[in-house]
């Protein structure tokens, strides 16, 4: 309150003083009454500015020191896209090779049934007693070739099904490959979330670039399958179960 | 033989199992990570462990090295079967005392023959 009407003193006197100034002509000394009244405004405007100044230095600071969020639009975007056509082609190839079995096994099936259909008549005629003699040697011949062929071909759907239950396993490789890209996407949304916060008036420092440390010293963690055309590339990684098999036995396996 | 198959794919873990029935293992249990699979093996009377690496909470690296520290499963024979692929981690499962290692997509004459190769190993000596 007193610096306040400290304040309107001198400023009521400077008033008087400029009239006094401007009656007699005096343009310079009237000027130089006019600056000391505007010093109270104009150091407010420069505080203000000032503060608005360093706010915004800051703000640059650390929205580049937030490299990671240019790593990630730069590297880890295209690079989750590569893998989500991975994920496409792989499973287009699961549903080729389960269709393809199918499509092997189910003449197999209705042939099977067709000709145990055909055999099961003439036996019920040849309990009723209504086969003749040449009837019956060929209804023998036909059960020795059906034996034999039943017991290949029984086999040979076997192995499908169990082609078509290998083919699944692009359940569990997708589904990691996938959830990586899900880390991803929540990575980017939280450095997207921690852009807003620092544009926005609050100037809270943004937590999210720790998260991302704290994922990239994990070389040892599970990666999940990887994935061509993607940086697993550039990683030293086995080819198959061969290259595993040379690298454990130089290992003493 | 009873084996306990640990992967956090149900899907991959049906597979495992209908492989190994296939083999003529019909006791199998199953696990969807390290964690709910070591109290299993502690009190289980497991003869064979069956192991993904890449799953939550505890990896199967992590129920490897936890295996090998415990003394009553410190013997139990165990196989990998991940899709990782790195030398780094095939040394690191290796060194952590691995039985065998395989990785997806795998087959299954490649199940058959690295699970007969780890029990020919373990009858000879």
């Amino acid at each position: 309150m007193d610096n306040d009407e400290e304040r309107l003193t001198r400023q009521l006197d400077l008033a008087r003083q400029l009239v006094g100034h401007l009656e007699v002509g005096n343009e310079d000394a009237a000027s130089n009454v006019i600056r000391q009244l505007r010093i109270p405004y104009e150091r407010e405007l420069f505080d203000e500015l000032g503060k608005l100044t360093r706010d915004l230095h800051e703000a640059l600071n650390s929205f580049r020191g937030d490299s990671r969020l240019v790593e990630l639009t730069r590297d880890e975007i295209p690079d989750a896209k590569e893998r989500l056509h991975y994920v496409v082609s792989m499973t287009e190839q699961a549903t080729h090779r389960t269709l393809n079995a199918i499509d092997e096994a189910m003449p197999i099936a209705e042939s099977l049934h067709a000709r145990s259909a055909e055999l099961t008549e003439s036996w019920v005629r040849f309990r009723h007693r209504e086969l003749s003699v040449v009837e019956f040697r060929e209804f023998a011949r036909g059960l020795d070739v059906f034996f034999v062929a039943s017991g290949e071909e029984t086999e040979r759907l076997r192995s499908l099904m169990s082609e078509i239950m290998m083919a699944q396993d692009f359940q569990d490789l997708t589904g990691q490959i996938i959830r990586r890209v899900i880390r991803l996407v929540h990575e980017v949304e939280e450095n997207l979330v921690g852009l807003i916060r620092l544009s926005s008036a609050r100037m809270e420092p943004s937590r999210v670039v720790q998260s991302a440390n704290e994922a990239e010293d994990a070389t040892v963690r599970g990666q999940g399958p990887i994935v061509p055309n993607t940086h697993d590339a550039v990683a030293d990684v086995v080819s198959g179960q061969d290259d595993v098999d040379a690298l454990l036995s130089s290992l003493g396996f | 033989m009873k084996i306990l198959i640990v992967d956090d794919f149900s899907t991959m873990r049906r597979i495992i199992k209908n492989l190994l029935r296939e083999l003529g293992f019909n006791n199998t249990m199953e696990a969807d990570d390290g964690s709910t699979a070591l109290p299993m093996l502690k009190n289980g009377n497991f003869d064979f462990l069956v192991t993904d690496w890449n799953m939550p909470n505890m990896e199967g690296i992590a129920l490897l090295k936890a295996v090998r520290a415990d003394p009553d499963l410190k013997s139990l024979p165990v196989l990998m079967v991940t899709a990782e692929a790195k030398r780094d981690q095939i040394v690191e499962a290796a060194q952590a005392g691995v039985n065998g290692y395989i990785v997806k997509p795998f087959t299954a004459e490649t199940l058959k023959e690295k699970i007969d190769k780890i029990f020919e190993r373990i009858d000879a000596q």
